[in-house]
């Protein structure tokens, strides 16, 4: 088997005091595409930062593309391999789009001609043609995005690094790059992404961590961490619907109303689920059963809103933070 | 291509080139205003209060005698603008070095293209101002008349470099665009009115006679008389000796400012 593209070991960051990467640990193949996950403020970026060498590495090592990266004397070899889309736009402003993109390829060593050439490719492939001769100011949020990535492009990279790709595209958009990320994979390109979409890294994600304040607290396939974390199916049941709240202790309050009879039926619901969880008005009963679940959910609260879905990896992240992924 | 300190010439003249670019679609609001100080200071100084100067200095009219030193002054202004204001916008606010970085750009590489486009924008004032000069020898001023004025870009140059390493040094120190206000009026302004552009520092009444003294520690000054010496002469050893400073200057702070750009760049 072929050299990892990347290989992580007891990897930390601190900024002074702070600790933003605590030690952490994991090996990205060659040619698949890997995610990062978290809530914000996990240490997605400042890792990301340290595999495209923008940030020395505090401690531990990071191997990348075969060169060890911690004492930072491989950071041109590698820098030239890798194509970068930042988490935050620093498209040239004063520049216009196609100007960003044929200066920036000057960086990789193309010639001008081959800088011309690779920028109308990218802007075809981006679907920006139309825009090339605005100025970077003028691009809406979702077109930058695009751009963003474009320029990431501009040196036919082995590595890519993505953070937060997609935030800000709509959704025909998101899928149109999606496509775009399955064509640079079929091209044996290796992928690197942070997401705060459950939804794309199950579609994109051969392998994935979670990130919590620093440290990695899961790991795996995305379809793996939903079977080893939580059951194959959620029951959510919204009990605002029933005209009353439900309370974190689990009680519901229903002015001039009696809420025993809520009470009992959510306990009775929740003995059912392996597990079950609470978020504002939203009961989330993880179970195998669900047909029989569901079916009793509605027999006990008629007026509120029950839900059968498949689990997915924010069921995972919600079981293992114990909270949501967007705060 | 890599040249000493580990820079890349290819990312370096990257940098340049984006410079140049933006240049492009700007040079009438970034050129203009620029070009005409020095040539408004020789018109209002030279001619007007050249008026009430009748009898000139050491020989030359006041206009011929402040002439080479607003030269150097040009490129002193043109380097510094660019390596305070302009690299402190793209360093701090518009984050273009965080996109050079992702790139194979390092950070050496990146000071080192904003040094020669420094350069080149204060070679650009230098000749624009020098042409002009050149229009007023025609006319029988006596202000490039030595055959060592060819030399003269190659003094621009230096002066240009030297002043671009000194903003650059600056900015790599502050984090408030507001410092520059130090900068340009307890720092420049200064040495453009004290660095013998406008009255010969070796008088008696200045400084008790000690002003040239004073002056060999400061850095425009060394610029002035290698200037004054290229268009009008006389040349002598004492001019090696201004270069060499300038020189000297230059190569400590070309170790310097990558070090500092990296401690204020790099986290
Ligand atoms: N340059 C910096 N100086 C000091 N602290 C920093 C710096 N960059 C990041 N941090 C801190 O490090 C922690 C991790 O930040 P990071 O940007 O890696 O999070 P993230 O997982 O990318 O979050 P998000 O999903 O919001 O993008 C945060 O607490 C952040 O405040
Ligand atoms: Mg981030």
């Amino acid at each position: 088997m072929a050299d990892p593209a990347v290989k992580a070991v007891n990897l930390r960051k601190n900024y002074g005091d702070f600790v933003a990467v605590d030690g952490i640990d994991f090996e990205i193949q060659r040619g698949e595409c890997f995610g990062f996950l978290g809530p914000n403020g996990a240490g997605k970026t400042t890792t990301m930062r340290m595999i495209y060498r923008a940030s020395p590495v505090g401690s531990g090592s990071l191997l990348i593309l075969g060169h060890e990266a911690a004492q930072g004397h491989r950071d041109r070899a590698i820098k030239g391999r890798i194509g970068v889309v930042p988490q935050e736009d620093n498209l040239d402003t004063e520049l216009t789009l196609r100007e960003n993109l044929q200066v920036f390829a000057r960086f990789y060593g193309l010639s001008k001609a081959q800088a011309a050439t690779r920028t109308d490719e990218l802007l075809e492939f981006v679907q920006l043609r139309e825009k090339a001769d605005a100025k970077a100011f003028q691009l809406s949020g979702g077109m930058k995005r695009r751009a963003l990535i474009a320029r990431g492009l501009l040196g036919d990279p082995e590595l890519l690094v993505l953070d937060e790709p997609t935030t800000g595209l709509d959704p025909q958009a998101r899928i149109n790059l999606w496509e775009r990320l399955r064509d640079l994979k079929r091209k044996q390109a290796t992928l690197i992404l942070t997401t705060h979409y459950m939804d794309e890294a199950e579609q994109l994600c051969d392998r994935l961590v979670i990130m919590d304040k620093g440290k990695i607290v899961a790991q795996g396939a995305p379809k793996a961490l939903i079977r080893e974390h939580v059951s194959s199916h959620v029951v959510e049941v919204a009990v605002s619907a029933q005209s009353g709240r439900l309370q974190s202790n689990g009680r519901v309050e229903t002015p001039g109303v009696s809420s025993d009879g809520v009470v009992a039926s959510v306990s009775e619901l929740t003995s059912m689920a392996k597990r079950h969880e609470q978020h504002h008005d939203r009961l989330l009963l993880y179970v195998d059963n669900g047909e029989e679940v569901v079916t009793r959910a509605a027999q006990l609260l008629p007026d509120a809103e029950t839900l059968l879905r498949r689990s997915t990896l924010e069921d995972v992240f919600l079981k293992i933070t114990g909270r949501g992924l967007i705060e | 291509m890599n040249l000493p300190g580990d820079i890349n010439l290819t990312t370096a003249l990257s940098v340049w080139r984006r410079n140049k670019t933006e240049y492009s679609h700007s040079w009438m609001t970034n050129i203009l205003p620029n070009f005409f100080d020095p040539v408004l200071y020789l018109l209002g100084m030279g001619l007007g209060l050249g008026m009430f100067v009748g009898r000139g200095v050491g020989g030359l009219t006041y206009i011929e005698y402040i002439a080479p030193g607003l030269m150097a002054a040009s490129a002193m202004q043109g380097a510094s603008f660019e390596t305070t204001y302009n690299v402190f916008v793209k360093m701090n606010f518009a984050r273009l070095y965080d996109a050079y970085l992702a790139t194979p750009a390092l950070i050496q590489d990146i000071a080192f293209g904003e040094l020669l486009w420094a350069v080149t924008r204060g070679l650009i004032y230098g000749m624009a101002f020098m042409i002009v000069l050149g229009g007023f020898t025609l006319f029988g001023h006596r202000i490039l008349i030595s055959p060592f004025a060819v030399l003269l870009p190659v003094a621009m140059a230096l002066t240009a470099t030297m002043f671009a390493l000194i903003g650059l040094t600056f900015t790599a120190s502050i984090r408030n665009i507001n410092y520059y206000g130090f900068y340009y009026t307890l720092w420049l302004t200064p040495l453009f009115l004290f660095s013998g552009i406008f009255f010969p520092l070796n008088d008696p009444k200045i400084a008790g006679g000690h002003g040239e003294t004073i002056a060999w520690f400061t850095p425009l000054f060394h610029c002035v008389r290698l200037m004054r010496a290229l268009a009008q002469g006389p040349l002598d050893w004492t001019h090696a000796a201004s270069a060499l400073i300038v020189l000297g200057v230059i190569a400590a702070l070309f170790v310097i400012v990558p070090r500092r750009m990296r401690r204020r760049m790099v986290s």
